[in-house]
């Protein structure tokens, strides 16, 4: 399965700016149950989104050493909702970053209009760092999503 | 310029506010992050980066809330912190009052020191050898 809410990488300036793009489908599982008769893309997956392009945002900045976890929604808020049809554009800048954790802002767009704001945290746990249980190796930057970023010749782990 | 306390109160107010989600009525002296303002482990993170943003300070990690001294075997005993953990943890935090956690130091006790106060003096402190 593609845990994937994101379908391609539209601008990205290593440790400053990421945007991704998100097209709604009718044809996705989730909108036939979020809502019957009327699909609504849910608020919960676009937080995912922004999530997956600030991650790799986060996670290019430190050359994808260690594995970048969503640690908290620091604030999130929507104005208006997408529905099958509508291009989500999300916007993620880096507002800080260090050896622990990073902390971000983004703005959601419908079309070209912004219709939200999704400002999040996230924590470094480093590839030793097995005492929290957590694979040796690095599950959060799979294939998929180093995949995403070929069109901007980034730069991965030595 | 100096920031008057009442000032860095105010600021302080307002990081917490929007790090934890509560009233600013909520956020008083001598309330306690963890018990009464419902933080978790991973707000303590977050509200050292937003008191970085605000006054523009840099706070080393395990400065303002320190994170070392409870896995150092010689400090914690029976879930109870030793003299030499005690005498440790006064030195890395001059911004805690420690009277009544003196009286009986056990470790679940140790987020009682994480007083709203405190951080208004922590901030207060870097403020001065800023400036």
């Amino acid at each position: 399965m593609r845990w994937m809410w994101i379908d391609t990488f539209v601008a990205f300036e290593p440790g400053k700016r990421a945007m991704a793009v998100k097209n709604v489908s009718r044809s996705e599982d989730h909108l036939h149950d979020h809502f019957p008769g009327f699909p609504v893309m849910p608020a919960s997956l676009m937080i995912e989104g922004m999530a997956q392009t600030a991650g790799v945002l986060v996670g290019e900045a430190r050359r994808f050493r260690e594995k970048v976890l969503l640690a908290k929604i620091r604030r999130a808020r929507f104005d208006d909702y997408c529905t099958p049809g509508d291009r989500i554009r999300y916007e993620a800048f880096i507002e800080a970053i260090d050896e622990a954790a990073a902390t971000t802002r983004g703005i959601v767009y419908k079309e070209d209009r912004p219709i939200g704001e999704v400002d999040l945290m996230f924590s470094h746990a480093d590839n030793a760092a097995t005492d929290l249980g957590l694979p040796g190796h690095n599950f959060v930057f799979t294939d998929q999503f180093m995949d995403l970023l070929t069109a901007f010749n980034v730069r991965t782990a030595d | 310029m100096a920031m008057s306390r009442d000032e860095v109160f105010k600021k302080v107010e307002s990081v917490l506010v929007d790090a934890l989600g509560v009233d600013d009525d909520e956020v008083t002296e001598e309330a306690t992050l963890t018990g009464d303002l419902g933080a978790e482990s991973i707000d303590f993170l977050d509200i050292v980066f937003r008191l970085e943003k605000a006054f523009e300070i840099k706070i080393p990690r395990g400065e303002l809330f320190p994170d070392d001294i409870l896995n150092n075997p010689d400090f914690v005993e029976n879930g109870r912190m030793t003299t030499a953990g005690l005498t440790q943890l006064k030195r890395s935090m001059p911004h805690a009052n420690f009277s009544e956690f003196e009286k009986d130091p056990s470790v679940s006790r140790m987020p009682d020191l994480f007083t709203v106060k405190a951080i208004v003096d922590f901030v207060a402190l870097k403020l001065n050898q800023s400036g």
